[in-house]
């Protein structure tokens, strides 16, 4: 790996204004600035404050259950006849993804600042359920918004959100996905910003956001690093996380970034392939640009609109990137590939039989480039694969594709 | 001086506040919008507030969403909004034009290709509303070279720290959204309006307009008490889009909302 940047100094980015060099910054209208910047000086003090980091550190131990394990999965390993495949277990937390360690983390901050009330949105609904977990806990009240299409397609989490007290508020504008309850969200913070602690699900959106939840994830990543070490006595070769907006990637890649010799690639959705313009897959094929409060790449047609993405995944159907992936891609520390439905589809079915395993359709991602990228390695070279959620919420979609109705 | 400063300055001496009506360009089709510029303006608008159509407008209400996947079904490009004011142009010398909208479909231009084009086609002032000024230092450049003003927004969430540095930053005049919302959300409370124009005024002597929030004739005439000018949207969009079958009335019917409001500021 050659970079032409200081890893230290990347690695202690966002610089003071939020950019991750030309990324990030804050793109909001006027109304929500004094908040975003209250969020921020509550965060900077907070996050050296001892007392804070314990009880984070507490919760994430005994209501998130981790650390997650770091599993062998020698079998799968076998079977491919390369690289040594370890799995990140995020798949095994509270709730069933990588999303609780952020909303843990934004519902102390939200505790920390009195606000009786949060929202956020969801795409998958993972982020919505773990939301809507944190608030009965807190006894915070909770709205969520979600795409319109999305809540079609994501029906047992709707439900678990329902029987947790939150409420879910379909949108019904624009291409009625994740986008769209993003957009939504702002304008109730806009609306609601004296009461109300906005929830973002990942690591994209108005400084400070990208970095404190990068702050929050990158528990996965510190993990893996001493997990790894512990179990085989070096560090892994390459890591491989799923990106749509970005979070469990970044979680698992910051802690490595000064690590120069371990290889960082984030696996967008390729939906029916690049070629077709039907997938979600900003960094392989879209172009730098402005929305939802960040500079970052985003899926856009010539007229700078936005445009409709496609994944069988909910959870990467998003047509922006959390800017830090963006810098790490400009500056040549990590790579970003693509993998189509059908190739994470089959990724889903493979570790679900060979190791007892069922990944959410995200993960699964990562899982199917892991096994591509594995197969051309040494058998003595090893792949930390992000295993971010897993796949009982997609039970439906897949079913669905094998035509039968559960 | 500029088309929005001499605005402001003639309706200074005649004593009258300004009228700044709000229609997203290219709604409900491309061909009614100069038209309906031209009406506006008739019926007493001081200043035209054009909207770039944007597919994620994040700071926008529900009709102006709809306004501008209204004109997103007719691909209405920024370059075609520049066309329009070019056109608006070729009747009316005068009135100041200002670009409102969100930083993405310029981006594509690039900074001073957009400012060189809007200038040329006859744009005095643009607003972008996701753009506040810790972000907009190259894109301010770009403005100021091509003899634009760039426009800010205050809120009334906005320290007062931040009211001297954005009114430092700005031009022409700043746009104090009257409430914590949307564009078209429910109504103002004029006094709380009042008493923050009042620490506004400590820190500038450019025009305050007042927007978000303004739907009738009333309340246009109350916040032409305490503001320099009027800003109204929402209202007219929901005009526009009632007539979307029957375009042909748009202007007239549209504009009559305007003259209405213009009346009673002036009485």
């Amino acid at each position: 790996m050659s970079t032409k940047f200081d890893l230290a100094a990347m690695k202690e980015l966002p610089d003071s204004s939020g950019h991750f060099g030309p990324y990030g910054g804050r793109f909001v209208s006027e109304t929500l600035m004094a908040a975003l910047s209250q969020l921020e000086q509550t965060y900077e003090k907070l996050k050296n404050d001892p007392d804070f980091q314990a009880e984070f550190d507490k919760d994430l131990a005994y209501y998130v259950g981790r650390p997650s394990p770091l599993y062998h999965a020698e079998r799968l390993s076998r079977e491919v006849g390369g690289a040594q495949i370890y799995l990140k277990r995020e798949d095994l937390n509270h709730t069933g993804a990588h999303k609780v360690n952020n909303t843990i983390g934004q519902a102390l901050l939200a505790k920390y600042t009195g606000k009786p009330r949060v929202i956020a949105e969801t795409g998958a609904g993972q982020h919505g359920v773990a939301s809507a977990t944190v608030a009965a806990r807190l006894g915070l009240e909770c709205q969520v918004y979600m795409g319109a299409e999305d809540v079609e397609r994501q029906k047992l989490n709707v439900y678990r959100m329902k029987l947790l007290g939150a409420e879910v508020i379909p949108v019904e504008s624009g291409t009625r996905t994740l986008k769209d309850a993003l957009n939504e969200a702002m304008r109730d913070w806009v609306t609601n910003v004296d009461n109300t602690f906005y929830i973002i699900g990942t690591a994209a959106g108005p400084h400070p956001y990208p970095m404190l939840v990068r702050d929050f994830q990158a528990v996965i990543g510190r993990e893996a690093r001493q997990q790894c070490l512990a179990q085989t006595g070096r560090l892994p070769d390459a890591l491989v996380a799923c990106v749509g907006g970005g979070s469990n990637a970044i979680g698992l890649f910051h802690p490595f970034i000064g690590d120069e010799t371990v290889r960082m690639i984030g696996v967008e959705a390729g939906g029916h392939g690049l070629e077709t313009g039907a997938h979600a897959a900003p960094l392989c094929a879209g172009r730098p640009g402005v929305l939802h409060g960040n500079r970052t790449y985003l899926m856009e047609d010539d007229a700078g609109q936005i445009i409709g993405t496609h994944s069988v995944s909910a959870g990467l159907d998003y047509p922006g990137v959390g800017p830090e992936h963006a810098w790490l891609k400009d500056a040549g520390r990590a790579e970003y590939v693509a993998i189509n439905d059908d190739e994470a589809m089959n990724a889903f079915r493979t570790l679900t039989q060979v190791e007892g395993i069922m990944p959410a359709l995200e993960s699964s991602h990562a899982v199917a480039h892991a096994m591509k990228m594995a197969a051309d390695m040494d058998k003595d070279q090893i792949l930390v694969v992000n295993l971010s959620g897993r796949g009982d919420k997609d039970i439906h979609t897949v079913a669905q594709i094998d035509g039968i109705i559960v | 001086m500029s088309r929005i400063n001499s605005c402001f300055e003639k309706l200074g001496q005649q004593g009258r506040k300004a009228l700044i009506p709000y229609i997203t360009a290219g709604d409900p089709s491309p061909a009614v919008s100069v038209p309906l510029m031209h009406a506006l303006v008739e019926a007493g608008a001081d200043i035209i507030e054009l909207g770039v159509p944007f597919s994620d407008p994040m700071a926008d209400g529900p009709v102006i969403q709809l306004a501008c996947e209204r004109a997103l079904e007719h691909n209405v490009r920024l370059v075609d909004v520049l066309e329009m004011v070019r056109e608006f142009r070729q009747k009316d010398g005068e009135t100041p034009v200002v670009l409102m909208g969100y930083l993405n479909p310029v981006e594509v231009l690039g900074y001073d290709n957009f400012a060189s084009q809007a200038a040329a086609a006859g744009v005095d002032g643009v607003l972008t509303v996701d753009l506040p000024p810790e972000e907009a230092g190259e894109f301010g450049e770009a403005l100021r070279a091509n003899g634009l003003d760039c426009i800010y927004l205050l809120a009334p969430t906005t320290t007062e720290q931040r009211i001297q540095h954005i009114c430092d930053s700005g031009s022409g005049y700043v746009y104090y959204v009257s409430v914590k919302g949307v564009t078209g959300s429910a109504s103002l409370d004029v006094q709380a309006v009042a008493e923050k124009l009042d620490l506004v005024r400590k820190y500038t002597d450019m025009p305050i307009g007042v927007g978000f929030g303004i739907g009738t004739a009333e309340a246009a005439k109350a916040v032409s008490a305490v503001a320099d000018g009027v800003i109204v949207g929402s209202v007219l969009v929901k005009q526009i889009a009632a007539l979307a079958d029957d375009q042909e009335k748009i202007p007239e019917k549209v504009a009559a909302i305007i003259a209405e409001m213009r009346a009673a500021m002036n009485a």
